[in-house]
Formats: C-alpha cells, sequence, structure tokens
C-alpha cells in the first residue's frame, strides 16, 4: 500500500503501520494520534454545532439569528463567545470544596470525550472497536452523573446542590428506559459492538423496532438534558441548577460537554438505529456493495447531523415540562413499556432467528406496532380517568392524591385497598 | 392519545415551515423601520412657503406642555427685519428632550400649526446639555422658491400673525 492508496482511502494509521514496522513504540503512538485527532474533531465541532444550533432555532423563531461575526453567516460568533468566556476571571467561590468544585467541570468534558473511543466513523475509522462497546457507553455517560453532584456539592450553595439533585434524579431515572432500549438492538444484533450492531443491520433496526428507536430517542434527550428535558438549567424558572456557581469557562466546560455528548447520542442513534457509516440503500440495489471509509465517513455524519436536527427541531418546537410530569412518564409509562418491549423481542427473535430478514422485519415490526398501540391506549384510558377525577373534584389527581393519603404520604384512614392509591371517582 | 401525537407531530410541522419562512427582523441601524403616519417623534419648527416661520412666539406650546419642556422667548418683528407673520417672532425656542414626553399636546395647542411631531426617533445624548435642542436644531430649512429669515418685506403686508386656515378634516 502506497501513500497515495491511504490518502484515497483514508487508511493512513495502516500506511503507518506499514511504514513503522512492529516497533513496541508504534501501536502506542498511532494510539496517541487517533485520540488527539478525535478529541480535537469533538472539541472543535462544538463551535459549528452551537452556531447550527442558535442559526437553525433563530430561523425556526423567524428570526436571523447570529449574523455579524465572522462574515454575513455569524460563523465565528461562537469563537468570539468563547474568548470571552476565556478572558474571564477563574473563580472558586469561597467555602467551596476546591478539589470538587474544580474537578467537575474538566472530568464532565473527559467523559463527553471518552465516550467517542468506541464510535466507529466508519469501516475502519474506530478508536477500539470494543466487544462491549454499548456496556462502555453506557458506564461512562453515567459518570457525567458523578460530575453533576460534584459541582453541585463542591459549589457550596444549597441552590447548587438543590439543582444537582434534580440533575441527577432525571438523569438516573431516563438512564433505565435508556439501557433497556438498547438491549433491543444488542438482541437483534447479538452483538454489543458497534461495528457488529452496524454490520448486522440488513435493514436499518430503526425499521425493525421503531418504538425501541422512539424510546431510546426520548431518553437521549433527558440524559442529555435538551428540551423538553431540560429542567437541568430550565433558564428561565431557575437561575441554572448545578453550575450556578460557575462562570467564565469552567461554566463554559459543562456546555462544552452538554453539545459533544448531544452529538454522540445523535450519532449513537445513527449507528444503533440507522445503520451507522453504511449506506443501505445502495446495499439494497447492489448485494455486493460495501461502504469505502470516504463514503462511510459521509453518510455517517449525514446521518448524525440528520438525527442532530431532530434535537434542534424538537428544541424549537416544545415546551419544558414540570419535573413530576417527566418522572411519572419515565417510571409510568417509559420504564414498563419498555420491559414489555424487551420481552417480546426477546422471545419473538429467539421464535424467527432462522427464518430470512423479511420474516424477521415483518415480524418484529408487527409486533412493535402493537405494542405501541396497546401502550398508547392505556395511556389513553389514564389519561380520561385522570381528566373525570378532575372534573369530579376539581382538583387534579396527582395534588389530591397526598392530600387523600395524609401529608406525611402514609395510609392513616381505613381505606377500600382496591382503589388505593388509584382513588377513583366517587360515583361508582 | 393517537391524536395527540398528531397534535405533536403538527407542532413540528409548523416549526419547519418557519424554517423556511423570510425572517421578519429589521437589521436596525442600517436598515430602518418606518414609522407609522400619526407617529410623534422629534418637533420640527415650520414654514412658511414663502421662508417665513409659523412660529408666532406666543408660548402656548409652553403653557400646554405637561412635562414643562418647552422654552420660547418671543421679540418684536419689523418690516426691515421680518422672521414671521404678525407682531412677534420666537427669538429663542428650546425643547429640552430629557423632558418632553412626546404627548403632542404642543402640536394641539399651536394656533399656527407652527410645531410638528415628525418622524425622527434616534434621540440620544452624551451629556445633559446636548439635550437642549434649539431654534437652529428645530426649525426646517428654507422651501424651495423662498427666503431665509429675517427678510426684509413690504410694510402692511403680514400683518396678521395666525393665516386663514381650513377646518379640519
Amino acid at each position: 500500500m502506497d501513500l497515495n492508496t491511504a490518502l484515497r482511502e483514508l487508511r493512513l494509521l495502516d500506511y503507518l503501520r506499514l511504514l513503522w514496522g512492529d516497533a513496541p513504540w508504534v501501536e502506542p503512538v498511532l494510539d496517541l494520534i487517533s485520540i488527539i485527532t478525535v478529541s480535537t474533531f469533538c472539541l472543535l465541532i462544538v463551535i459549528f454545532l452551537i452556531w447550527l444550533e442558535r442559526k437553525v432555532i433563530a430561523r425556526m423563531q423567524d428570526r436571523i439569528g447570529p449574523n455579524r461575526v465572522g462574515g454575513k453567516f455569524g460563523l465565528l460568533q461562537t469563537v468570539a463567545d468563547v474568548l470571552k468566556l476565556l478572558t474571564k476571571e477563574a473563580i472558586t467561590p469561597v467555602g467551596a470544596d476546591w478539589v470538587a468544585y474544580n474537578l467537575a467541570p474538566f472530568l464532565i468534558v473527559m467523559t463527553a470525550l471518552l465516550m467517542w473511543a468506541v464510535m466507529p466513523f466508519a469501516p475502519t475509522w474506530i478508536g477500539v472497536d470494543l466487544n462491549i462497546a454499548v456496556f462502555y457507553v453506557l458506564s461512562i455517560s453515567s459518570v457525567s452523573v458523578v460530575c453533576l453532584l460534584l459541582a453541585g456539592w463542591g459549589s457550596n450553595n444549597k441552590y447548587a446542590l438543590l439543582g444537582a439533585f434534580r440533575a441527577v434524579a432525571q438523569l438516573v431515572s431516563y438512564e433505565v428506559p435508556m439501557v433497556l432500549s438498547l438491549i433491543v438492538p444488542i438482541i437483534l444484533a447479538r452483538s454489543m459492538s458497534l461495528i457488529g450492531i452496524s454490520e448486522a443491520q440488513v435493514l436499518p433496526f430503526a425499521l425493525l423496532v421503531p418504538v425501541s428507536a422512539v424510546i431510546f430517542y426520548i431518553s437521549a434527550l433527558a440524559e442529555t438534558g435538551r428540551t423538553p428535558f431540560d429542567l437541568l438549567e430550565a433558564e428561565s424558572e431557575i437561575v441554572a441548577g448545578f453550575h450556578v456557581e460557575y462562570g467564565g469557562m469552567k461554566f463554559g466546560m459543562f456546555f462544552l460537554a452538554e453539545f459533544i455528548s448531544t452529538l454522540f447520542m445523535s450519532s449513537l442513534f445513527a449507528t444503533i438505529y440507522l445503520g451507522g457509516y453504511r449506506f443501505v440503500l445502495g446495499e439494497l440495489f447492489n448485494p455486493n456493495y460495501t461502504t469505502g471509509n470516504l463514503a462511510g465517513i459521509l453518510i455517517f455524519f449525514i446521518k448524525t447531523f440528520l438525527v442532530y436536527f431532530v434535537f434542534i427541531w424538537i428544541r424549537a418546537t416544545f415546551p419544558r415540562i414540570r419535573i413530576d410530569q417527566m418522572l411519572n412518564f419515565n417510571w409510568k409509562f417509559l420504564v414498563p413499556w419498555t420491559l414489555v418491549l424487551v420481552l417480546v423481542v426477546a422471545l419473538l427473535d429467539r421464535l424467527v432467528a432462522d427464518s430470512g430478514w423479511t420474516v424477521r422485519t415483518l415480524a418484529h415490526l408487527s409486533s412493535n406496532i402493537v405494542i405501541a398501540l396497546i401502550a398508547l391506549g392505556f395511556a389513553r384510558r389514564r389519561a380520561a380517568r385522570e381528566k373525570l377525577f378532575e372534573e369530579e373534584f376539581g382538583v387534579a389527581e396527582e395534588i389530591a392524591r397526598p392530600m387523600i393519603l395524609g401529608s406525611d404520604g402514609h395510609d392513616d384512614h381505613e381505606h377500600d385497598h382496591e382503589t388505593h392509591g388509584q382513588p377513583a371517582p366517587a360515583h361508582d | 392519545m393517537i391524536d395527540g401525537i398528531v397534535e405533536l407531530l403538527r407542532g413540528m410541522g409548523i416549526t419547519l415551515s418557519h424554517l423556511f419562512k423570510k425572517p421578519v427582523t429589521y437589521q436596525y441601524p442600517e436598515e430602518k423601520r418606518p414609522v407609522r403616519y400619526r407617529f410623534k417623534g422629534r418637533h420640527e419648527l415650520k414654514r412658511y412657503d414663502n421662508g417665513l416661520e409659523k412660529c408666532i412666539g406666543c408660548s402656548l406650546c409652553a403653557a400646554a406642555c405637561p412635562a414643562d419642556a418647552i422654552f420660547v422667548e418671543a421679540s418684536e418683528n419689523t418690516d426691515a427685519e421680518r422672521f414671521s407673520p404678525g407682531e412677534r417672532y420666537a427669538s429663542t425656542y428650546e425643547i429640552n428632550m430629557l423632558r418632553c414626553i412626546f404627548c403632542g399636546f404642543c402640536e394641539d395647542a399651536c394656533p399656527t400649526e407652527a410645531i410638528v411631531l415628525e418622524d425622527k426617533y434616534e434621540l440620544s445624548f452624551y451629556d445633559r446639555a446636548s439635550a437642549i435642542y434649539t431654534k437652529e436644531m428645530l426649525i426646517v430649512p428654507v422651501p424651495e422658491g423662498g427666503q431665509d429669515t429675517p427678510q426684509i418685506t413690504e410694510p402692511g403686508m403680514f400683518d396678521r400673525s395666525i393665516p386663514d386656515m381650513e377646518n379640519p378634516k
């Protein structure tokens, strides 16, 4: 392989490996090169992501958005903002836990960057092809919860601590449906490696198991703290949540991490549910088609940015929901139905494992649609019951229930056990 | 519940359709939005077509001003040095723009329609002294075919200080 082929096929690391032989220092140096490339890319793309978000949201709100710094389209607006943040004084509040306070912003960026290690940008463009990549991603992303708590605790501010509690409640809750919905593609692909999952998708998994994809998307919204789940720092209601005491670039670090992990969640969705770097249409029409590195990286980023665009689109459309609505939606709707979905998919995939892709696709798709309809039917009945309660008593059931049960939440009175916890309207 | 999801998607459709609409923004310092017909901006002191000032220095505007922003000092007109029709003209006319509330009462009080609130609204100053607009700053330029004041006029021609006016439409 000469340099030209290496450049054309974007396989520079393989070329360097050939060039340098198998000396003991070669692999660490190559690893270092990939680490630096991927992290620099992630840190720099954030400049573009923030610009994109501001511009798209502005246009959706009939505004122009940034258009002064850096030419007609305001491309350098974020650069100016970062420069401003960098010139600010780095403050550590009096009484703050110095280590926790200063460690949190860096740790959270590190966790956001670490997740990219297993992301396949193209067939041979991957940091490490871990066989437990999905597990790795989930475990690293839960470290960010620790960072939030560290920031809230280290700030020596009760509001920051309360914000951190709220953030942890949200992130820990939504990790459950996220993990459960990711089990579905793992079952279908029989692999936890992201390359394995990509290669297993003859059809994108979003077409096989759309319910799992939607649940993953919703939990990804909540995990990254995006609208409508942006209670972590609900700008218009509370001050800032866990990072209320942060300023300057330390504050910027939290935003940096948020944007990196949002992009990562988009690319994870693209990889697991949309086929990642694979050009599915080409493969359908030509069975011998294999995606090269250049095409792979293009397709990967087109898919990733389409998913990212939907993130922005949702932010421009939906209002923020309340914290009780958010947690109710998670524990009473998402988690049970994701469990049902996992069970059904596991059983069904066992039954149709030996059949062709058409049978598998049809079986999973129909079971998904049935589950979605049943779940929506249950949700509808629940909503109707709550409406009835509210019409009967003039107060929402969620507000009334603690009153009925007594202020300490315990059931002090003699209660009909069939209606316990779910008081039915009195007329029946 | 299906309806609910349809409604969510409809909302997203609306935001998406707005993505392709023209923004409503005016790029203000470069691009100014035209003001409305009855907008009340900075005052102007008007002239007649022959160049004579409409203001006769009667101080009715100053009397009507609720913010006490107007100061008028009148002097005598002569046929050799005529500024406005009639006996007197405003030798000093000052409006303190920091006091003015742009209510337009001066406009209503003026018997000769000399003071009019026009369309200029960019009034900002670095100090209080420059907030006082003098007669030279407020008066409009001499119209075409007119003469600048003071004019030399024939005796008896401009005895009447208030012109014949049409009824308001």
